[in-house]
Formats: structure tokens, C-alpha cells, sequence
């Protein structure tokens, strides 16, 4: 659904991880548009409802791009860089909080 | 004359104007409310929607058991709003916690608690202070930081946002007719009757319920009544929506239905500002962080302030007018605490006139200076 604009333009490939699968990005990418690239479908589901979301304004607002990030929960996809080895992961309802501390 | 005619004019649409003006329609009064807009203040929007009793009462006699009848008429008048209108409010009245992070405070918290069961007499106060093995039964995430706290099983909470909205459709569905968009800028009174200006618009009636928070004060000069109100701030922090992990509410900390962790309780002096500072958000985080440790997990993802409508004593001043029979100001600090009384006791007592007798205690006359 999703292409380069400027398929020219190719900065160092980087291997980004989606549900245990590895996928191509570029470096400089958002996670956002590197997942969307590969058609990665629902980001996440709502913690409500349950209902499946994708990124939708791009820029920080909307929070449904949300995915985990290296185990992290909640993070928005729209915001941050891809980085070689990142470990992503779809975020289902909401984040857990963990007794520890 | 000119102007639109009702038997009543409720001015601010807030809790305690939508709450007044559903009880009125319920006594059979034609009601129109008007609301001034997004650029009010408007404590209704910002506050942290507890339906509160632990710690209220002094220094006015009648406020802890106002406090306590609301509280008791809280449940079914949620199951109403809820029936009437199908929107969920997250109401749930199962107890609530005030934690204390060092000695001197759960001194004073103890103190303060023994003095309302005084001030009660027998019919007792029903607040429990608490050490911290006896909280980390109920609350097992709280911190060695907290040496203990006090628990009353009336305390409660509701989702605000949405409890004024039901408000809203509930008077609606009642026959109130919610005008928005309407500053109330000038008022009239001539023998029973008030004309109530906003713009060109006029609108008349014979019965007159102030209810604009801040705004009731120089809304009251027009009807000649003095209504010491003052702003005081509140920051409040929200998180992003966790697994549900604090079932009862803290006064500092709660969770919402949909997840969110609210912590907020500040309060600050600083006129009508409702900005944010970093120095009073990041007080309330190390406050909440050193009460529940595990919200060091989670991210806030929105801050506000929000102004209380403050009164000196902090309890509540209701009035009617001497010069102008038929009008009131209604203002309190505890909107969302007060919703149910306010629609179910103090609305029927103005729609029927007993106003006067039963709230006497109320009034703001009573920080007058008295000279002797
Ligand atoms: C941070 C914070 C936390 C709080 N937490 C709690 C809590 O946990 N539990 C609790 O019980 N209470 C709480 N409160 C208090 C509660 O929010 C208020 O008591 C309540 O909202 C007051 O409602 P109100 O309708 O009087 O005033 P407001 O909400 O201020 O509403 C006033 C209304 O009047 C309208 N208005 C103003 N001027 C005019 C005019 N000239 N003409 C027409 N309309 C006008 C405005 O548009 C507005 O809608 C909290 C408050 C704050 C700030
Ligand atoms: S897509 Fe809207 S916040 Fe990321």
C-alpha cells in the first residue's frame, strides 16, 4: 500500500524485528513508516474496546500508532527512529503495571 | 417586557448548575440554563471526580452531614443519570484512602479525623486510621514511604467528564433547555421578576439560580449578594491507560475505569491562572511515585490545572437574596461530591421555597465581621 518516495535515495539498510520477524528499514526511518511499509496492519488494539488502530496523524497526536518497543510498552511508532535490532512488538490494551518498582 | 419567559434561569452549566437545574426540571419548573462557553473557567472539566466524605466537615457545622447525605443519595442517583441517558458515569462507592508519608502527617490526619467524629457526636464518623500493614492488605503496591493513612467506607468516585455529561442529557431528556454560548453579562431584578442578559438576548423568570463557580461573584453583585469566592489551583498529571491495578481510590492517586492513573492534589494561590509548572507536576509525581513505586512504569501523557471554586471555610455558601427574593448562589468546592444533593435536596428546596429554613447554615453571612 505504502512506497518510497525516492527510491534513490538508500541510506545503510537496518534490520528492525515485527512480532519475531525480521523487516528491512532504513536508517532515519520512524517505526511508523517503517512498519507501514511492510504493511504491518493494527499498530495496536484499545485498551476500551479492543478495537484495532494504525497510525493515523503521524506526528505525535493521536497515539494510535502505539506498539511495544524492546519490551517497553505504549511508545509511539510516529515518533521514534528506527534502530538497528529493535525489537517491536504489537501493543494489545493497555500497558501492565508491574509490581516491582 | 420582551425576552424569553421561564419559571427558572439557571446561570453556568458546570456540576453544580446542570445538577440544579435537573432537579428543578424534576419539581415541574420550566427550566433554561445558560452556559458561557470553552473560554469559562470551568472546575467542572478539570477536576479529579471524587465522590468524597473522609476529612470534610469542619469548620461548618452542617457540611459533614450534607457531605455524607449526598454521598448516601450518590447511588441511586448515579443508576438514574446512567438509566436515563445510557452513558456509564464509572461510578463505584467502595472506600477510599488519604496516605500519609511521614509521622507528622498521619498525626494530623488522626487528629483532624478525631475532630469530625467529635464534631459528629453519635452518629459517629466512620473513618478508620490505619497503619501501613493494615493499608498493604487492601493496597499492596504502596511504598515503605507511607507509614499509614485513614479509610472511609463511603468514599467513592465517578468518571467527571462523563458524569457532566450525563447531567447534561439527563436535564435535557428532563425539559431543561441548555442555552451555550450565552455570557451572562447583566441582571435585573424588579419585584419577583429577573431579566437575565447575555449579548441582546434576554431571557425572564421569576426564580434565579447562580451556579457560574468563579463567576458568582460578580454575578452576585447584581442581585445583591456577596459571594466570597476565590481561585485556587490544582495541577492534576494522567497517565496512558494501564491494566487495571488500584481498585479503590486514593485522594492523589486513581485509577479510571478505562485505565488511566490520575495524581494530582496541589493546590496554589495564584489568581486565575490554570497553567502547569514543572515545580508542582514534579512534586505530585515524586509524591505519587514514593506512595505506589510501580507508576514508575508508566508514562503521563497530559497535564492540566484547573481552578477550585473556592470558598474561606471551604465548605459550601448557598443563599437567596434579601433585596431579590427568588434568587440564589449556589457555590462549593466539592461539585462532584454534592451532585446528588444538590439535584435531590437543594433544587426541590428552592423549587418549593423552604430554601431559606433548611440551609440556613449555608450562608455566606456567616463570614461576616461581627462587631460587638
Ligand atoms: C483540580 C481540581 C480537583 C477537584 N477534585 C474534586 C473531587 O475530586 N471531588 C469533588 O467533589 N470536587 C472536586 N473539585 C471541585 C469541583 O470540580 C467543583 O466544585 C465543581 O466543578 C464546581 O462546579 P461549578 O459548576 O460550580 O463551577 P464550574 O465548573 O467552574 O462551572 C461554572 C460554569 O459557569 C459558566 N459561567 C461562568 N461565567 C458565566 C457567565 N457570566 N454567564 C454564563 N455562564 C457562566 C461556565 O461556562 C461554567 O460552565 C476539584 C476541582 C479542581 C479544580
Ligand atoms: S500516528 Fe498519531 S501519534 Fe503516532
Amino acid at each position: 500500500m505504502f512506497r518510497r518516495i525516492d527510491d534513490a535515495v538508500r541510506p545503510a539498510g537496518i534490520t528492525i524485528w515485527f512480532e519475531g520477524q525480521s523487516l528491512h528499514a532504513q536508517a532515519g526511518d520512524s517505526l511508523a513508516a517503517a512498519l507501514l511499509i511492510h504493511d504491518a496492519g493494527a499498530f495496536r488494539t484499545t485498551p476500551v474496546s479492543g478495537a484495532p488502530r494504525a497510525p493515523y496523524c503521524l506526528m505525535g497526536v493521536c497515539f494510535d500508532c502505539l506498539v511495544e518497543v524492546d519490551g517497553v510498552p505504549n511508545r509511539q511508532a510516529c515518533m521514534i527512529e528506527v534502530r538497528d535490532g529493535m525489537q517491536v512488538r504489537r501493543q494489545h490494551g493497555p500497558a501492565g503495571v508491574a509490581d516491582d518498582g | 417586557m420582551g425576552g424569553t419567559a421561564h419559571d427558572a434561569i439557571v446561570v453556568g452549566g458546570g456540576l453544580v448548575g446542570s445538577a440544579i437545574a435537573l432537579g428543578l426540571a424534576d419539581a415541574g419548573l420550566s427550566v433554561t440554563l445558560l452556559d458561557e462557553g470553552d473560554v469559562a473557567l470551568r472546575a467542572s472539566r478539570g477536576n479529579f471526580g471524587l465522590v468524597w466524605v473522609q476529612g470534610k466537615g469542619l469548620p461548618l457545622d452542617g457540611y459533614a452531614p450534607w457531605t455524607r447525605r449526598s454521598s448516601d443519595l450518590w447511588p441511586d442517583f448515579a443508576d438514574r443519570l446512567t438509566g436515563e441517558t445510557g452513558r456509564e458515569i464509572d461510578y463505584q462507592r467502595q472506600g477510599g484512602f488519604h496516605l500519609c508519608l511521614n509521622e507528622e502527617e498521619l498525626q494530623a490526619r488522626a487528629l483532624l479525623i478525631k475532630r469530625l467524629h467529635n464534631q459528629a457526636g453519635p452518629d459517629g464518623y466512620d473513618c478508620r486510621v490505619l497503619d501501613r500493614d493494615d493499608l498493604r492488605q487492601s493496597l499492596p503496591g504502596i511504598g515503605d514511604a507511607v507509614v499509614g493513612g485513614t479509610f472511609c467506607p463511603y468514599d467513592g468516585c465517578v468518571n467527571p467528564l462523563a458524569l457532566l455529561q450525563a447531567l447534561h442529557a439527563a436535564g435535557q431528556k428532563c425539559g431543561v433547555t441548555y442555552l451555550p454560548g450565552r455570557r451572562v453579562d447583566r441582571i435585573e431584578g424588579s419585584g419577583t421578576c429577573f431579566a437575565v442578559r447575555s449579548g441582546a438576548e434576554i431571557h425572564r423568570a421569576d426564580r434565579l439560580v447562580l451556579a457560574a463557580g468563579l463567576a458568582n461573584r460578580p454575578l452576585g453583585a447584581w442581585i445583591g449578594l456577596d459571594v466570597p469566592v476565590s481561585p485556587e489551583r490544582g495541577q492534576v498529571l494522567v497517565t496512558e491507560r494501564a491494566q487495571p491495578w488500584l481498585d479503590l481510590p486514593t485522594t492523589y492517586v486513581r485509577q479510571m475505569k478505562e485505565g488511566s492513573v490520575l495524581l494530582g492534589d496541589s493546590h496554589e494561590d495564584v489568581g486565575f491562572d490554570t497553567g502547569t509548572t514543572v515545580a508542582v507536576t514534579g512534586d505530585i509525581a515524586t509524591r505519587a511515585l514514593r506512595t505506589f513505586p510501580a507508576l514508575a512504569h508508566l508514562r503521563v501523557v497530559r497535564t492540566w490545572g484547573a481552578l477550585r471554586v473556592m470558598t474561606p471555610d471551604g465548605c459550601p455558601v448557598y443563599d437567596e437574596s434579601d433585596a431579590h427574593p427568588g434568587a440564589y448562589a449556589v457555590s462549593c468546592h466539592s461539585g462532584v461530591t454534592l451532585a446528588a444533593a444538590h439535584a435531590n435536596v437543594l433544587a426541590p428546596a428552592i423549587a418549593d421555597g423552604s430554601f431559606r429554613n433548611i440551609f440556613a447554615g449555608f450562608t455566606g453571612r456567616r463570614f461576616d465581621v461581627s462587631a460587638h
